[in-house]
């Protein structure tokens, strides 16, 4: 379990930087922040712990009474995103509700996060696109129409049924992926942006959520 | 293409440099940082520029030169920390904005007319 702490953000497109060696590093500029931890989730009341997190804020029309209502409870403004960060019970204890986090205080340069989000839809997909089948490479020998079909998807009598797993066409996209261990080129305090190597899920303005990577700890050499 | 969004914006400008305003069919010398090892030292890349690409932070331009009879050709970032400058050794009038059509072509044919005014004003001012 990912036992660091992190932040809902949204994507706001690429960009590249220079590095003090001129080299080019391919970013990925995120929004992330301010948040506002707008709950707790504790092992006593709940059966676990974690902390509940805001971003951005909402219309009107989009709170629900109830809604309303708890956020009045916590004293804060409703958000437009909220996540629930699960976190050890000594993590959770050190965060006050209402309490604002950017950027700045949670990631450092160099540092490894995973991000979050939800994939660009690209609805009913060929093999191709989807599983990345080489298609038909010729259109000699008198085949015709099936230059991006999959070919066979099985054998004969054994096993006589087709296996599963076997790539087919279908909905693409639209999925909540993880990338993990993206390195953190930059933190820009005051626009709370976080600038992190390579691509994030998502289209631009879509919301992910930023945490410290689970595998990849320690910081880029 | 620069992006719309003004956060990226401002990264990008910021990170702009305001080298020469050469162009395609200049000759130009390309004063390049180079670390070897732990020294780091300048080299000269003389040439002229093919080709000028993409925009905003990201465009780079191509210089070319024949170098013992080879043809060399370099891609640079135009905003590049590593360029120390650039110079415009003359300008030269051509009629594209690709210079492919140089790598066909050796010694005489491969010239480049200079332009006269390039010669009067522009270097002046530098």
């Amino acid at each position: 379990m990912n036992q660091n702490s992190g932040l809902i953000g949204t994507k706001l497109g690429n960009t590249q930087i220079f590095t003090d060696d001129g080299e080019v590093v391919r970013v990925t500029a995120i929004q992330a922040g301010p948040c506002v931890v707008v709950g707790k989730r504790t092992p006593e009341k709940h059966g676990y712990s974690a902390v509940q997190i805001g971003f951005g804020k909402a219309r009107e029309k989009n709170v629900s009474k109830p809604e309303a209502g708890f956020y009045k409870k916590a004293g804060v403004e409703a958000p437009r995103v909220v996540r629930e960060f699960r976190l050890p019970e000594e993590e959770v204890a050190k965060l006050e509700v209402g309490q604002t986090l950017s950027p700045a205080d949670i990631f450092t340069e160099g540092q490894f996060v995973d991000v979050t989000g939800v994939t660009k839809g690209r609805g009913f997909t060929g093999v191709m696109k989807r599983h990345n089948f080489a298609g038909a490479a010729t259109k000699t020998h008198g085949t015709h129409e099936y230059k991006r079909h999959g070919g066979s998807i099985g054998q004969n009598m054994t096993p006589g049924r087709t296996f599963k797993g076997m790539g087919m066409p279908g909905h693409y996209g639209n999925e909540r992926v993880t990338v993990q261990n993206l390195r953190v080129v930059k933190v820009l305090a005051e626009e709370n942006v976080v600038l992190v190597e390579g691509a994030v899920p998502g289209p631009r303005n879509g919301v992910v959520t930023v945490r410290g990577a689970v595998k990849k700890t320690k910081k880029a050499g | 293409m620069s992006s719309s969004v003004p956060q990226i914006q401002a990264i990008e400008r910021a990170q702009m440099r305001d080298l020469a305003p050469y162009r395609v069919g200049d000759t130009v010398r390309v004063h390049f940082r180079i670390r070897e090892g732990e020294k780091e030292r300048i080299q000269v890349f003389e040439g002229v520029v093919i080709r000028k690409t993409g925009g905003g932070l990201r465009s780079t331009f191509t210089v070319r030169k024949v170098s013992y009879g080879v043809g060399v050709e370099r891609i640079f970032p135009c905003h590049s920390p590593r360029i120390e400058k650039v110079e415009i050794v003359h300008r030269g009038h051509v009629r594209r904005a690709r210079l492919y059509y140089l790598r066909e072509r050796f010694g005489k044919a491969a010239r480049i007319r200079v332009t006269q005014k390039s010669i009067t004003d522009e270097l002046k001012n530098q």
